[in-house]
């Protein structure tokens, strides 16, 4: 026994509180985006309830084209990411080589840097090979950011299964290629899945390195900042919950496949 | 295991492998990140206002950097960033306590709400804290009806500090729940048996034993919160002005990139040092799982 009952209780409270707080800007959003009135003040009447600012958002040729411009980045830099995190992968958890530990330091270094910064060094740099920053350069940006964390997430997935199917592959005969091809990348590919949900959301919310490096092209996060630091405007916040309905939609949509996934295997486990 | 099996060409063949595939990573990291930094250490000795890299390097920037206000902007990125590591320290301590010990079903869903909010966009929930508590907003129009008249609670430190231990909250508790997670039931129950309190199996059990997700939250929320640009920004309005601020206007309106590039060569500087003593201290296979069988 760790913990009394009561400290039970205390401990599940505060993590109740701590989720209420963290949610409640996402409410606030979603709550200024449904008011009619252009300056928002709260409360307002049920008769201010509009939908008036979704349309606008969804109408306007702007936004449509930030939005264009972030799948783009977001898709682009996750295929990347997860084809370099794959292999980083089986070179940070499966294979034994030499650099190893030295590659385990490597992968985190991204992470633990001021992102602000790598974003205006890899713009110095676009500019002294004299690339004029656009969205594809975006897309370099954020897989520098990105694929660490693919490969992270990917190393983890690899950590906790088994090595026994790949040892007995191994004992059986088969190539390095062919463990590779029939064992390890099956076994992997559901760990691919959520490391691709990361991907895409995480460079689909990314500021600090769009702000520098898409150049004379624009991400949505960087048009909704400029929009808020010039004052309040109510399709801000419209844009900003249909960005949080996306992301969660896209996050059901992985879970929802992924426990049914388990679930089948499961059935599949209990029938042998 | 079955160490007989692992003849000369086997081990060679790992070695080969591991290269090759690392090889698409450390090739990105090469030119995404360590030349354009070493590019930025370059630019910040040349000349002011200049765009070439092709000057005598000399260290006038720097030598300016400290004969003006930037000392202040650093102090203030420090200050905010040491604030946030602390407050996030004490309000995620029990909460990851929580996670890796307590609650069995419950954690998991904790876990997804928390990391979810990773997804959406930190300006949009930075804002929304600017809609909770601007003038009439959430907070101060709910308390309005209750007869309690408030102004804007925006633009101050204390704001900031809220913005960047609400965004950054996740990059402590996970670390943090990771290292309790470290922590074996058997050596707490042994010391409680022993007649330890409760303050001294904190001190002397937990603490040392979930240093290691301790240190790596620390750090990682004070390297994010150091570089920081759009907390101070959107919530803090022109109240402070931090080094990440000083940096953009240095590329932006100011023009002066060699400026800019001494300014975050310093940024930089300061946050390596701490990541390289912190990284070396933690055996991260230990941390993440456990050590791959074939070596």
């Amino acid at each position: 026994m760790i913990v009394t009952r009561a400290q039970k209780v205390g401990l599940s409270f505060y993590a109740g509180v701590v989720l209420l707080l963290f949610y409640f800007p996402l409410f606030c959003i979603i709550t200024a985006s449904l008011s009619k009135k252009r300056y928002f003040s709260f409360p307002y009447a049920w008769e201010d309830v509009t939908l008036k600012w979704y349309e606008d958002a969804i109408a306007s040729p702007q936004v449509q084209e930030y939005v264009g411009i972030s799948l783009k980045v977001a898709v682009l830099s996750t295929i990347c990411s997860l084809f370099i995190g794959f292999f980083g992968a089986l070179a940070y958890a499966r294979y034994s080589w030499r650099w190893r530990k030295s590659f385990q330091k490597l992968v985190l270094l991204p992470l633990f840097f001021p992102q602000s910064v790598l974003g205006l060094a890899l713009l110095m740099w676009f500019n002294f090979l004299d690339i004029t920053p656009s969205w594809w350069t975006a897309v370099i940006a954020h897989t520098v950011w990105i694929a660490p964390i693919a490969t992270l997430i990917m190393s983890i997935q690899a950590y906790s299964q088994d090595d026994s199917l790949e040892e007995a592959a191994r004992d059986m005969g088969a190539s390095r290629w062919q463990i590779l091809r029939w064992i390890t990348f099956p076994l992997l590919a559901p760990g691919m899945v959520s490391a691709a949900c990361f991907c895409v959301l995480l460079s689909w919310g990314n500021f600090a390195l769009s702000l520098f490096t898409t150049g004379a092209d624009s991400a949505l996060p960087e048009w909704l900042y400029a929009r808020m630091t010039s004052g309040y405007q109510p399709i801000v916040p419209a844009v900003g919950s249909l960005s949080v309905f996306a992301a969660i939609a896209l996050v059901c949509l992985v879970f929802g496949i992924s426990a049914r996934r388990s679930a089948h295997k499961v059935a599949q486990e209990g029938g042998h | 295991m079955n160490e007989p099996r692992r003849n000369w060409n086997w081990l060679a063949g790992s070695q080969f492998f591991g290269t090759i595939s690392a090889l698409p990573f450390i090739l990105l990291m090469l030119f995404g990140f360590v030349v354009p930094l070493l590019c930025v250490a370059w630019f910040g000795l040349m000349p002011a206002k200049s765009f070439s890299l092709l000057h005598a390097p000399s260290l006038q920037n720097y030598a300016f950097i400290f004969s003006q206000t930037y000392v202040k902007s650093m102090a203030w990125s420090t200050g905010l960033a040491l604030a946030t590591v602390v407050i996030l320290l004490v309000l995620c301590y029990p909460l990851a306590f929580g996670l890796a010990k307590v609650f069995k079903g419950g954690a998991t869903f904790v876990t997804y709400a928390i990391a979810s909010s990773l997804f959406v966009s930190e300006n949009i929930r930075l804002f929304g804290w600017v809609i909770g508590l601007m003038k009439k907003g959430v907070v101060t129009g709910t308390l309005g009806t209750f007869g309690i008249e408030m102004n804007s609670l925006l633009y101050n430190v204390p704001v900031i500090v809220l913005g960047m231990v609400y965004v950054y909250l996740p990059f402590m508790l996970f670390p943090l729940a990771l290292g309790i997670k470290m922590v074996p039931d058997q050596v707490r129950e042994a010391a409680f048996d022993l007649g330890a309190s409760r303050w001294h199996v904190f001190r002397h059990v937990d603490l040392p034993l979930s240093m290691p997700g301790i240190l790596i939250g620390s750090v990682l929320v004070f390297v994010l919160s150091i570089g920081a640009i759009a907390e101070a920004k959107i919530l803090g309005g022109q109240s402070i002005v931090t080094i990440a601020a000083d940096i953009e206007t240095e590329f932006t309106y100011g023009q002066n990139w060699p400026l800019g590039s001494a300014l975050s060569t310093l940024l930089v500087g300061v946050t390596m040092v701490l990541v390289f003593a912190v990284l070396n201290r933690i055996d991260m296979e230990k941390f993440l799982g456990r050590a791959p069988r074939e070596s």
